[in-house]
């Protein structure tokens, strides 16, 4: 009873905020609304017993990413109130095309996980607490997985170093 | 109801209070060390040696008109205190000040809580305190104050970076990241971690005193180039928040330096049971860990007194180009012996 109040409050707040984010003026507002976003998903994750992945969650995107992007949105001080921007190179059809792929993907997801779930001998074998299993599914479940990503993360890393520099 | 109700809420309010005085005899200390080193007398008049100083002081910055300024976004100006101060309070909730003690026939444990993800939530939670900062820089609309709120992004991302790095190695040694575990490893192992890990605990304390805005790292409120800093344009109790908040994480900085360092309430040489070293046994636990942190906090205002500031290329260069590479060096050379051992 308790977790599903929980549970539905904090998704209604989560909503909210998300409503939020894209809908105020300000673009200083909206970075911060997408922090209030985090936290409650953090609340969410700590409700589900995932006190690791809340921790992770606060600490990479509410506290090192969105000061981030903070930062960026400082410096660029955007004067020009946001509806008499507009961009003439907006290309409408490609964006609806990757909102069309992202909602094909949620359903996908939806399906797949109502399907009953496989068993995995990895996790459910180790003993110990969240930051254990974490460890053990990342670096022995999902190694390969892992370790594209985190090639995928260094290569975009190094070609924003190159497009934002000439002369290296 | 008693053990889950009335004795959590007792600790809170007592550890409340307690951080809340001494945050702000902090500020008389301060002033009385800078004093000594400048061979001045610092605070005499209210009190004998200005003992009643504090009192005075936030009477004077309580009764103080509360300024907004017209041009300000009201409401992340009246956010930006708040933002700062709760983390900095509610950190204190994993910091174990002992181990469990007898107290009127019950038994009890001198810390609010142990999570089994402690000190991750230390270090995120501390890391949302920088917002309060950040905005209260730019919701001011004020030139300086947004100039120091730049400065001091940039500066807490680049050592959160370095500290964080360097509490990987010390987890690596403990084997857990629950602060009382750590504690009782170093118990277990019979000497205090600073021995093992000696360059992660020179690492984190420098990045502590950047983290906290302390001299010699403390750009975002550099008096002479900002005219004050993010507060510039802060007035009375909203203005006092932001001092109590970084004097707050100063003493968080210096309680989580003892936890994970110095053996937290672990008396010296924990494990050797000789009869000289007998009396060390008879100071309740507590007191050690109240003693350590002392030492530190002193150390945070000998630094202040000894150390100019950083200029502002030096303080990114020693960030990202000496402590990260440091800290990853460390990280992978703990590994090793971890792994070969």
């Amino acid at each position: 009873m308790a977790e599903a109040i929980a549970f539905y409050a904090l998704s209604v707040l989560i909503l909210g905020f998300a409503i939020l984010v894209v809908s105020t003026r300000n673009t200083v507002h909206s970075v911060l609304f997408l922090v209030l976003n985090f936290l409650c998903v953090a609340a969410l994750y700590v409700t589900l017993g995932a006190e690791f992945l809340a921790v992770i969650q606060v600490l990479v995107y509410a506290g090192g990413i969105v000061v981030l992007y903070l930062f960026v949105v400082m410096l660029v001080n955007l004067k020009r109130p946001p509806e008499t921007h507009q961009d003439p190179r907006r290309q409408t059809l490609t964006g609806f095309v990757l909102a069309g792929l992202v909602l094909g993907e949620l359903v996908a997801i939806a399906v797949y996980s109502a399907l009953p779930p496989t068993p995995t001998g990895g996790v459910a074998s180790v003993q110990g607490g969240n930051v254990e299993r974490v460890g053990y599914a990342l670096y022995v479940d999902y190694l390969i997985p892992f370790e594209v990503a985190s090639m995928l993360l260094l290569v975009a890393m190094i070609g924003a170093i190159v497009l934002a520099k000439k002369e290296l | 109801m008693l053990d889950t109700v009335v004795i959590p809420l007792l600790k809170i309010l007592i550890l409340l209070n307690g951080v809340l005085i001494a945050v702000t005899y902090m500020v008389l200390l301060e002033r009385k060390v800078i004093a000594w080193v400048q061979v001045r007398l610092g605070p005499m008049r209210v009190g004998p040696y200005g003992i009643l100083q504090p009192i005075a002081d936030a009477v004077k910055l309580m009764v103080k008109e509360d300024i907004t300024p017209t041009r300000a976004d009201k409401w992340v100006f009246t956010a930006a205190p708040i933002i700062v101060i709760v983390p900095a309070l509610i950190v204190f909730a994993v910091i174990p000040f002992g181990d469990q003690v007898d107290l009127f026939g019950r038994t009890v444990s001198l810390y609010v809580t142990d999570i089994n993800v402690g000190l991750l939530y230390i270090v995120s939670v501390a890391s949302i305190g920088v917002y309060g900062i950040i905005l209260g820089g730019w919701a001011s609309n004020s030139k300086y104050p947004l100039l120091a709120s730049l400065r001091a992004s940039a500066q807490l991302i680049s050592y959160e970076v370095a500290v964080t790095m360097t509490l990987v190695s010390l987890i690596v040694v403990a084997g857990s990241l629950s602060m009382v575990q750590i504690v009782r490893a170093q118990q277990d192992a019979h000497v205090w971690f600073v021995f093992l890990q000696p360059v992660a605990f020179v690492l984190y304390f420098i990045g502590g005193l950047a983290e906290t805005n302390r001299a010699p790292f403390d750009l975002p409120e550099a008096e002479q180039e900002l005219t004050g800093g993010f507060h510039t344009e802060y007035s009375g109790m909203r203005f006092a928040l932001f001092f109590l908040a970084e004097y707050a994480n100063m003493i968080v900085v210096s309680a989580v330096a003892t936890t994970l360092f110095w053996g937290g309430w672990l008396r010296p040489f924990p494990s050797i049971q000789v009869a000289p070293l007998a009396w060390l046994g008879l100071v309740p636990g507590w007191i050690w860990f109240l003693a350590k942190t002392f030492v530190f906090l002193y150390v945070f205002l000998w630094v202040r007194a000894t150390l100019p500031r950083y200029r502002y290329d030096q303080l990114m260069r020693l960030g990202w180009k000496v402590l990260i590479p440091l800290a990853i060096a460390n990280l992978i050379v703990t590994g090793f012996v971890k792994v070969l051992l």
